[in-house]
């Protein structure tokens, strides 16, 4: 993709480390490829990647003591779909080494396909890479599940957020970035009223 | 050069976003409603990013719908989480060959 829209491979590896994204990168490309506007840049970028703002503010509840402000300068700058999910499932709280350790293997991977990709093309034949798309959703369902099934405020939340995705990606034209923000705030927002836990430990023995 | 000051606009951007929240937001929530509202956050955030999405990440609605049923029912009975990825992924594949095969 980087690479169709006449970016050099070096700026392809450069997009793709200094952003750690994956619709932000493609869309952020796409405007280099237009010779769009920085404001335009700007505002594109904000809108794709403010769901990282909701993602880091939920996380910030669960840093162990151990993450003083230059730790958070640096591990935010990680906060990515794959990170957060796996940190979010994650029990107990995070410490700066187990959030690097998600990070570094995940950028290495990241930043090495880009690049890969970025190369050589197309490497794998498109029946195998397309059949790959599914893996990181398949990741996300494998995390909300179990505790869906477990937690009955967590299974509202989950078929209310999905609900509300599918009804705005039928009905309306935002964005995916505001879709998975209204999304999220509103089916999250719905659960504290219904099922506002106590703690967490009374929460994992609810039904 | 121009390529260059637009990586940096986009990084910042990103970077930003990130940051301010994750840097300055360090009390921990006393309130229970709000407390309540950020431990659903995870799993509304990613059943939002995973539903429809999911539908259109394999190219073929039939594969996609396919791997999205495995993924579910192998999530159900708590498989590890590399398990349920990539056999949501394997069946799509596999369902894709058939599909190839019988037209």
């Amino acid at each position: 993709m980087a690479v169709g829209a006449k970016l050099s491979i070096f700026a392809a590896a450069m997009i793709s480390a200094s952003n750690l994204t994956s619709a932000g990168q493609a869309a952020g490309v796409e405007i280099i490829k237009a010779a769009g506007t920085i404001i335009e840049m700007i505002l594109v970028q904000l809108t794709i990647n403010i769901r990282y703002s909701l993602m880091a503010l939920s996380l910030t509840q669960k840093l162990d003591p151990k993450f003083t402000t230059p730790h958070r300068l640096l591990a935010s700058y990680g906060i990515t779909d794959e990170i957060f999910a796996v940190c979010s499932a994650q029990p107990g709280l995070l410490t700066p080494a187990y959030m690097y350790g998600v990070i570094l293997v995940s950028a290495i991977g990241w930043v090495t396909g880009t690049t890969l990709g970025a190369a050589a093309g197309e490497i794998l034949p498109a029946s195998v890479s397309s059949a790959m798309g599914i893996v990181l959703y398949g990741m996300f369902i494998a995390i909300i599940v179990p505790p869906a099934k477990k937690q009955k405020s967590v299974l509202v939340v989950v078929l209310l957020s999905a609900m509300i995705s599918v009804l705005l990606k039928l009905l309306t034209s935002i964005s995916g970035g505001f879709t998975v923000i209204i999304c999220a705030v509103a089916a999250a927002l719905a659960g504290a009223v219904l099922f506002p836990a106590d703690d967490d430990e009374e929460e994992e023995t609810a039904e | 050069m121009k390529t260059a000051i637009y990586i940096i606009v986009m990084a910042a951007v990103t970077y930003l976003i990130r940051m301010i929240p994750f840097t300055f937001f360090k009390k921990k929530i006393k309130s229970r409603y709000i407390r309540s509202f950020l431990k659903y956050i995870p799993y509304a955030v990613l059943s939002a990013m995973t539903i429809p999405a999911i539908l259109d990440s394999t190219g073929n609605t039939i594969t996609a719908a396919v791997g999205t049923i495995t993924a579910l029912v192998l999530a159900f009975f708590e498989l590890p989480l590399i398990v349920v990825a990539l056999s949501a992924s394997l069946s799509a594949f596999l369902t894709g060959l058939i599909i190839s095969y019988c037209s």
